[in-house]
């Protein structure tokens, strides 16, 4: 299920995210987070559904706490939703998988 | 698709219920919610379980109850349950679009953080407002914080966020503390931390973008209001059950929690049956949770063979 879940890196972010043909969802979580946990499943199985249309990744924000910094992560799980190397949505917190699809699909 | 018992909510309470109903071979179905093994899993360690002399960290505690449930056929589902009706037999209960039908049901749907109130804190939720400090206090390393209430759980996570925060203040509406002499204690002695007294907060000021700035903080003797600056406002000034789903359907007492009666789990609805935070505003613990979890199981599988 984790297959199609890219690991985003302050490295990586530039030209995995920001330079992507492809809208992104990112995931920023850390080992120490249980909402995150309860998180992950949901967005392994929209990796698989929206594979190719959707890119979707994770950031550990223990690791990369840069890319955290720089987009204002404040709680966790945060869910960004990148097109074109911007912002154009985002979702803090535990959700339902409709609640994140429905964004998904207004940045297609 | 109809099942003999169908519980809503994946606390020590849900769980628990899940367990002793897979052991009386009912074939139980849990829905986990929007917080899949409840209010533990943002926690960290948990000291005062029975069974964990080292202690154990709480999302870890919950998935083995999620492992123990289901090991005796339990079968949870990520999902939210979004609206019922409990006045038809078999009870109905749906998650969107798909309908779920049980013979008894039971309701562990725990309780949430209390919130202020406030317009500013909805926006700011998650943006600099937060009732997790385990969850959240990592974000605010060397920064000024606002701890909001007066009992056990503020001193907690007071104490907690001073490995994160600078300077941390808890805001408190009366000039003496509800918390335990203990934690009083723990919390004075900790020189990052110090307590607006008779202060209500009464605006939180700050943007999506850039975070908290200020609270606008009244003093509840003069009626005065000042402007502090800060960086976060954690909120600890207690809970709320989650019974939204059961609005005019069960009876509640006049804070919202389920009324249970004869000292067993039974709601007003025969076949219904409540356990843990939902319907415990006094106890509150793992323990006490689960304890009743084990309850609303019995009780339900007394039910079902008294009705059939």
């Amino acid at each position: 299920m984790e297959d199609n879940v890219f690991e985003f890196t302050e490295k990586n972010f530039n030209s995995e995210v920001l330079q992507s043909d492809i809208p992104v969802l990112v995931d920023f979580w850390a080992e120490w987070c249980g909402p995150c946990k309860a998180i992950a499943p949901t967005v392994g199985e929209i990796a698989d559904e929206y594979n190719g249309t959707v890119k979707v990744g994770k950031v550990n924000v223990d690791n990369n706490q840069k890319v955290a910094m720089e987009y204002g992560i404040r709680s966790i799980p945060s869910l960004l939703i990148f097109k074109d190397g911007t912002i154009v949505n985002q979702i803090v917190g535990s959700v339902e998988k409709d609640s994140i699809t429905k964004l998904l699909k207004e940045a297609l | 698709m109809n099942r003999k018992v169908i519980i809503i909510g994946s606390g020590p309470a849900g769980l628990t219920a899940a367990l002793y109903a897979g052991r009386a071979n009912l074939n139980p179905l849990v829905f986990e919610g929007n917080q899949p093994g409840g209010q533990l899993t943002i926690t960290t360690d948990v000291e005062n379980y029975p069974g964990f002399p080292e202690g154990v960290q709480g999302p870890e505690m919950m998935d083995l109850f999620r492992k123990q449930a289901q090991r005796f056929g339990a079968e949870t589902q990520l999902k939210n349950v979004t609206k019922v009706d409990l006045s038809k037999y078999p009870f109905k209960v749906w998650v969107n679009q798909d309908l779920f039908t049980g013979e008894s049901i039971i309701i562990s749907t725990g309780a949430s953080a209390r919130m202020l109130g406030l317009e500013s804190e909805k926006e700011l939720m998650g943006y600099g407002v937060s009732t997790c400090a385990t969850c959240d206090g990592y974000f605010f390393q060397n920064k000024k914080l606002m701890v909001v209430g007066g009992g056990d759980s503020a001193m907690e996570e007071a104490i907690f966020l001073t490995k994160f925060a600078s300077e941390i203040w808890i805001v408190h509406r009366r000039d003496q503390l509800r918390a335990s002499k203990i934690m009083q204690d723990r919390m004075e002695k900790n020189p990052k931390i110090q307590v607006h007294w008779n202060s209500v907060i009464q605006e939180i000021k700050g943007s999506r973008e850039s975070g908290v700035k200020e609270v606008i903080v009244e003093d509840t003797l003069t009626g005065k209001t000042r402007e502090e600056s800060c960086d976060g406002v954690f909120l600890a000034i207690g809970h709320i059950p989650n019974v939204s789903l059961f609005k005019d359907i069960l009876n509640m007492d006049k804070n919202g929690y389920i009324i249970t009666k004869d000292g067993r789990t039974s709601t007003s609805i025969p076949g219904v049956f409540a356990c843990g935070d939902v319907q415990d505003h006094v106890y509150r613990q793992a323990v006490t949770a689960a304890g009743s979890g084990c309850q609303a199981a019995i009780d339900a599988e007394h039910y079902l063979e008294e009705k059939s």
